[in-house]
């Protein structure tokens, strides 16, 4: 298994891979890990092609992000979901996910990381223009995906509601024997007061399941502030209760994250058990198109987190490191805009779902309550 | 009904129930019971005694106090492949599942357009007359059986606990499965030996007449029927429908029985406003309303929170027997 990165200090006694398990009574912090965000340059592995994947990656999520905002703002969409801030989450994490074996249960905020593990982009303009050829042939609002064959989880609105999922899934894998495989299970830092998520974490923990559990902390849930929501300053502070471990990474750094993830998504697949990871970041949109954040937090508090968006702060990273140089940076980016626009006029010109596809899938065979 | 065999057994409901969740067990091992104190002790009822042993803790899950994700995890093992019976202690204590059920399970195929399903089947004992009090004798299929994507069903005599029991494990789709635990152990009946189904949303005619229809299921189909046999011998013919299946429900049985009788009578132990009857009634009226000699009666619970624990508040909550009787006499005589 690979080291952790630097800039994760650990405040445990053991070093390393390493993750004891809660001793009983100890304090939470001679077992929690935690990072410490210095924007560092260490490859934890990385090929320049990893590097640059991740890179192209960002760039791809943070076009369809805006492309979701333009086509409401144009009265084209009803509705979108941005996720401006968590690129750096997504790419570390999608790479760190092993596609055909692990198993993604995502919350709506995961349109990047989806993409991250292989959903084509195209899939991501059809379920905003709720087209028929869409996954849930237009049911499901945007950002809600389903993908069997990836290994995609189908997810609702509900908070934390599909964390008992999860863990359903890592249960049925650890009763197959399926080593080599694991459950990815994320969700944002409102989730974490959710009932259901503690249930989650502690069934997991009992079974010392094949899962990981990604907090992605933008600080906000819709307009109420993580201090509103918790009385502690670190999520992973309630995995000791639990007796899990816990490692807070720096979300902004899609390297960290990848070397964390791969870590203890490895740690599972192979009969470790679970994870609390908690990867901070900064939602720097409103919660949706319908939502107005001026209404709950200032122009200035947005503007001090700037230096934490992870798209131009990776890019520069990689310029000033030699993985890409700035005209390769751009020619990716004037890319990835061409192909965001073919995917858009693609999905724009496919026809909505039929009518009558209201009435299908309801039950295996014909919906009729009485027979 | 397809029968593997023409031996039967005679057992009670408990027998029947856990007969069927044995076999299912033995047969399919992607099957597995979780729940609160399924394990060593066997479910509160006994259902499941010495499953743990034969087949292990991790088929046979004792799992934390926590309905919401007794169910909650049950729907991501079916996602996943595994055929989970998951077991809500009692009906009372299924609220906090409530969005797992409604919200997730009976989601599931809709909201992905069938690239996942949630063939789980979720089992519960529900119902009053045994001095339970406010939290161990209600009757929660009203709150459910508004959910489409969700089936649930409701049989009390033992071969059809076993028959639709069958049926809700090799359901594709979530079921609710609701026992009444009052026939647990007052009920025996012959139960065919071996694997069977009776198809879901199939009704059964538990005692033949022509005056009047009757319509119930759970503990007031046995109830019903003695009163039948008494209306009987009065020389009123009364035919008794066990519905079993309550979402979906059969339609053509009951509209044949009240095209025949022209009088119907639906009893249930839940409260009247909005319950199952109501469904009843008003389709009734829109497909027979003209084949009708007689209003409609429904004959439920009172609409009252729940009942109480003391035998006088129960015993008035509980439709006796008489009571039916009088109910069938006065509406054969209308």
């Amino acid at each position: 298994m690979r080291t952790l990165p630097a800039d994760v200090t650990r405040l445990s006694k053991t070093s390393g891979v390493e993750f004891p398990m809660a001793p009983s009574g100890a304090h939470p912090e001679e077992f929690v890990a935690k990072a410490i965000s210095t924007p560092t340059f260490e490859r934890h592995g990385l090929s320049d092609e990893q590097l640059t994947w991740m890179l192209h990656n960002m760039y791809l999520q943070r076009m369809l992000d805006n492309r979701g905002f333009q086509l409401n703002r144009q009265g084209k969409i009803p509705f979108a979901t941005g996720s401006e801030g968590h690129e750096g989450i997504h790419a570390g994490t999608g790479l760190a996910f092993a596609r055909g074996r692990d198993i993604l249960v995502p919350y709506y905020r995961d349109m990047g990381l989806c993409i991250g593990v292989g959903m084509p982009p195209l899939q991501v303009l059809l379920s905003m223009f709720a087209r028929g050829r869409d996954v849930s042939a237009g049911r499901q609002f945007p950002n809600h995906y389903s993908y069997h064959s990836l290994g995609i989880l189908s997810i609702s609105s509900i908070i934390a509601a599909h964390c008992p999922h999860a863990v359903g899934a890592a249960y049925a894998m650890k009763l197959r024997n399926e080593s080599g495989r694991a459950v990815l299970c994320t969700f944002g830092d409102g989730s974490t007061s959710q009932g259901e998520w503690h249930e989650s974490i502690n069934f997991a923990s009992i079974h010392k399941l094949p899962i990981v559990f990604l907090c992605e902390n933008n600080e906000w849930a819709i307009s109420t502030p993580r201090s509103q929501q918790m009385a502690i300053e670190n999520i992973i502070d309630k995995a000791p209760g639990y007796g899990l471990p816990g490692v807070k990474v720096d979300g902004s750094d899609p390297i960290a994250v990848y070397a964390v993830m791969s870590e203890v998504l490895e740690r599972a697949r192979s009969g470790g058990g679970p994870t609390l990871v908690e990867a901070t970041c900064y939602r720097f949109l409103s919660h949706t198109t319908d939502d107005d954040d001026r209404t709950y937090r200032t122009r200035e508090e947005i503007e001090r987190h700037r230096h934490l968006d992870p798209v131009p702060r990776f890019e520069a990273l990689l310029i000033e490191h030699g993985v890409v140089s700035s005209e390769r940076a751009s020619a990716m980016k004037r890319d990835v805009l061409h192909e965001v626009n073919a995917v858009t006029d693609e999905a724009e010109a496919l026809p909505y779902p039929e009518a009558h596809e209201l009435y299908r899938a309801v039950y295996e065979g014909a919906y009729e309550p009485w027979l | 009904m397809a029968l593997a065999s023409t031996e039967t057994t005679v057992m009670n409901n408990v027998e029947a129930v856990r007969t069927t969740l044995y076999e299912a067990l033995k047969a399919d091992e992607r099957t597995l019971i979780m729940g609160e104190d399924v394990g060593a002790r066997g479910n509160v009822f006994l259902i499941t005694k010495g499953f743990i042993e034969e087949f292990g803790p991790e088929r046979i899950i004792d799992t934390p106090l926590a309905e919401a994700s007794i169910v909650g995890i049950a729907v991501g093992m079916a996602m996943e492949g595994l055929r989970p019976i998951a077991e809500i202690q009692f009906a009372d204590f299924i609220y906090p599942a409530f969005n797992q059920i409604v919200g997730e399970a009976a989601k599931t195929r809709y909201r992905s357009n069938g690239d996942y399903t949630c063939p789980l089947v979720i089992r519960t004992p529900y119902g009053g007359g045994v001095r339970g009090a406010l939290s161990h004798s209600v009757s929660i299929e009203a709150l459910f059986y508004h959910v489409p994507g969700l089936k649930i069903v409701a049989p009390s005599y033992p071969a059809d606990m076993k028959g639709l029991l069958n049926a809700a494990i090799d359901d594709p789709d979530p079921v609710l499965f609701l026992e009444h635990k009052k026939t647990y152990r007052l009920v025996k009946g012959e139960v065919p030996n071996g694997h069977y189904t009776i198809p879901i949303g199939k009704a059964d005619i538990k005692h033949a007449g022509d005056k009047l229809t009757v319509v119930s299921y759970g503990l007031y189909v046995h109830q019903a029927v003695e009163a039948a046999k008494r209306l009987a011998s009065e020389g009123t013919s009364v035919e008794v429908i066990d519905l079993r299946s309550i979402r979906p429900m059969d339609r053509t049985t009951i509209l044949a029985s009240v095209r025949k009788t022209r009088r119907l009578l639906i009893i249930h132990e839940d409260n009247k406003f909005g319950g199952i009857g109501a469904e009843i009634s008003a389709m009734v009226v829109e497909e027979a309303f003209f084949d009708l000699d007689a209003p409609i009666r429904r004959l439920c619970g009172p609409d009252v929170p729940a009942m109480g624990y003391a035998a006088p508040l129960e015993e008035e909550f509980m439709i006796s027997t008489d009571r039916m009787a009088d109910a069938m006499r006065d509406l054969a005589a209308f």
